[in-house]
């Protein structure tokens, strides 16, 4: 089987610092880092590979400084792995980078299965893995955390609810989206390390997907942002030590002022 | 094609949009503020840093070829399971009211399912002025393919202006479907939504970065404009069985209706808990637990105040508590009223699913660990004294338990 692993690179949020002066976020120097939820998906693909046999490719759209990223993903054992990059990608929405990396998936030949992480931890709209489903026309599961079976002609999941989960059986081609309990992400391999450092991932521009300027970027976008603004930083609350009775006593009571209790 | 730009004249050089990049892309040079396109990705968090108005992006003229003018009203996707509408759309439907008196329009609910009578009732006194209604044995349950088909071919019929949907794990994988087929703006995860007068839009603002900016994301050249909101968020209505709906039904054909996904079979999780999402007061442990089995402290805290049980990823990692009481980044983003942290650090990780709770109480023994920077409430000290000190406190106080 073909699996096709869509991939993002985002600042690692868990290196964002405040400026204790100006109470600013201070992202200088904040290194990029595979979206971790992408990391069970090219797991899940590796595994599936390991089974069923095929090729893993690992898509991806973004400036040149995604490379890194996907020879991270070559050196856990992808096979190959394609950069959608042109300056005229930048600034996409989830409308215009699930429109492009449909073209990119379509480009590379439709593929028996592609697989998404849930979402991605920079902008958490968990959108772009449906909307390359809905590009492609093909069934889609989100939020997957196992899968149960699978053939080159359908696949039996379990979707993760708010309740529990479903068991979803699905026909292939198919996009599913994978949550965190799916597997645990092995480590790049030496043999891996030795691979990605000579390996040079092809670059597509918009050209080469024959993508209609419209409908890539900005220009593609149908939502744009107005304005960034850093959330208010709570302000620091009442910290007890000492007494413990006497401490819960005082958080009861703070409660009860604020008419939680 | 669409561009950034450092307007050179404007630009002092002084670096305040260097912190403001996430990726990297700004350096100063020659006392000039400079960008590298190999890692810029016109994300704009640079352009609102600068206190010089010399950051500009520029957005080619796109030309409308839509009359949004066509398009009326608020909609709020209604949310079934087992023919029950789920909290999240009642929430939206208070949202959907303000919106809708704030531009003069009515506010619709759609409901798809297999008998939806009771539902459309309880939608009127929810405050729908119509329910668009489509009742089939097929979409008794929720398959991602015929209900957006539907929702799509409703809104292309009916023309809202604003569609909104609860971001569960229904309306996130839904309502991406339908922005691609009908071609629109979907902002995930609102947290705040507005209406700008002046230009009669939607301002949709929602957290980026795991929490660490806030971003306003408007629609302006796309109709409808969609968001998803959080559950919790939104203040449900006053329920007023006075009122009553105006229904429109619609029947679709098979065709319509097909799905290449089937649901085999539903499984809920054993556990006699309160569901994460839906919950007012969470209480969650972490790392200070030691154990799995003195997790039952914290069931027995959530107990005697109604609440779910949480936890960090360390719990889960450690397998004290399955996955699904994850809260953090890799897990589930809450806000509740009250959040209670026991034996928590902070990660960020951890910080990033629940800072946005109302009131925040943090027990643990390390008086530096981070939890205690967004606590409200922090009791340093022994969890396995305090915890149970607490409950048996709040238990008398509420009189549960």
């Amino acid at each position: 089987m073909n699996i096709i692993v869509c991939i993002k690179q985002v600042p690692d949020t868990t290196d964002v610092r405040i400026d204790p002066a100006t109470n600013t976020l201070v992202r200088e120097g904040v290194p990029s880092i595979i979206n971790p939820f992408d990391l069970y998906a090219i797991e899940e693909a590796l595994r599936l590979r390991e089974k069923l046999g095929g090729r893993v490719t690992i898509l991806s759209m973004g400036p040149p400084q995604v490379e890194a990223a996907l020879k991270e993903a070559i050196s856990m054992g992808a096979d190959e792995a394609v950069l959608l990059s042109d300056r005229a990608f930048a600034g996409a929405d989830t409308w215009a980078t699930s429109y492009t990396l449909s073209l990119g998936i379509r480009k590379l030949g439709g593929g028996g299965l592609v697989l998404c992480g849930k979402q991605a931890i920079d902008g958490d709209t968990a959108q772009v893995g449906p909307g390359v489903a809905e590009f492609l026309d093909v069934p889609q599961v989100t939020c997957v955390k196992r899968i149960e079976a699978i053939d080159e002609a359908s696949a039996t999941v379990w979707r993760m609810t708010e309740e529990g989960y479903e068991v979803v059986r699905t026909s292939l081609p198919a996009v599913l989206t994978v949550v965190k309990e799916i597997n645990e992400p092995r480590l790049p391999s030496l043999k891996g390390k030795m691979r990605a450092k000579s390996y040079q991932p092809t670059v597509w521009k918009a050209a080469d997907l024959g993508a209609d300027e419209k409908s890539i970027g900005l220009n593609g976008s149908p939502t744009n942002v107005v304005r960034i603004f850093t959330p208010p930083v709570k302000c620091g609350g009442v910290v007890l030590t000492g007494d413990v009775g006497e401490a819960v006593e005082a958080v009861v009571n703070g409660l009860k002022e604020r008419q939680l209790i | 094609m669409s561009d950034i730009e450092i307007i050179q004249d404007k630009c002092v050089g002084c670096g305040a949009c260097l912190s403001s990049c996430p990726y990297g892309a700004i350096s100063i040079q020659d006392n000039l503020a400079v960008i590298d396109d190999d890692k810029c990705t016109l994300c704009g968090a640079c352009v609102a840093s600068c206190g010089f108005d010399a950051i500009l992006i520029r957005k080619d003229k796109v030309d409308d070829k839509s009359d949004l003018s066509e398009y009326r009203g608020v909609w709020v996707f209604a949310e079934q399971k087992g023919g029950i509408v789920q909290s999240i759309s009642y929430e939206l439907l208070g949202e959907g009211r303000k919106l809708a008196d704030a531009l003069g329009v009515p506010l619709s609910a759609v409901i798809l399912g297999k008998d939806v009578d009771e539902a459309i009732k309880e939608l009127g006194c929810r405050g729908a002025d119509k329910v668009y209604a489509v009742a089939h044995p097929e979409l008794e349950q929720f398959h991602d393919e015929p209900y957006a088909r539907i929702l799509t071919d409703l809104i292309r019929q009916h023309k809202p202006e604003i569609v909104l949907c609860g971001a569960s794990t229904i309306g996130r994988a839904l309502i991406p479907r339908v922005a691609i087929q009908v071609h629109t703006g979907l902002t995930a995860d609102c947290t705040g939504l507005a209406i700008d007068d002046e230009r009669r839009i939607l301002l949709q603002t929602r957290p980026a970065f795991g929490g660490n900016i806030m971003a306003t994301i408007i629609c302006p050249n796309h109709r409808p404009q969609m968001a998803t909101v959080r559950h919790k968020v939104m203040k449900e209505p006053v329920r007023d069985t006075s009122k009553q709906a105006e229904v429109i039904r619609t029947t679709y054909d098979a065709k319509t209706l097909a799905s290449r996904t089937s649901v085999e079979k539903v499984v809920e999780e054993a556990t006699n808990l309160i569901k994460l999402t839906d919950a007012d007061v969470i209480v969650s442990g972490g790392r200070g637990l030691k154990a799995p089995e003195n997790f039952q402290l914290v069931e027995e805290l959530a107990r005697a105040v109604g609440g779910a049980v949480g936890a960090s990823r360390a719990a889960v990692d450690a397998g004290w508590i399955p996955y699904s009481h994850q809260v953090g980044q890799t897990g589930k983003t809450v806000a509740p009223k009250l959040y209670i942290a026991c034996g928590i650090s902070g990660a960020i990780q951890h910080l990033v699913g629940m800072q946005s709770s109302d009131c925040i109480i943090a027990i643990n023994k390390d008086p530096d660990a981070p939890i205690f920077k967004v606590a409200n409430f922090g009791i340093v000290g022994d969890l396995f004294e305090v915890v149970p000190a607490l409950t048996r406190k709040l238990a008398a106080t509420c009189g549960k338990g």
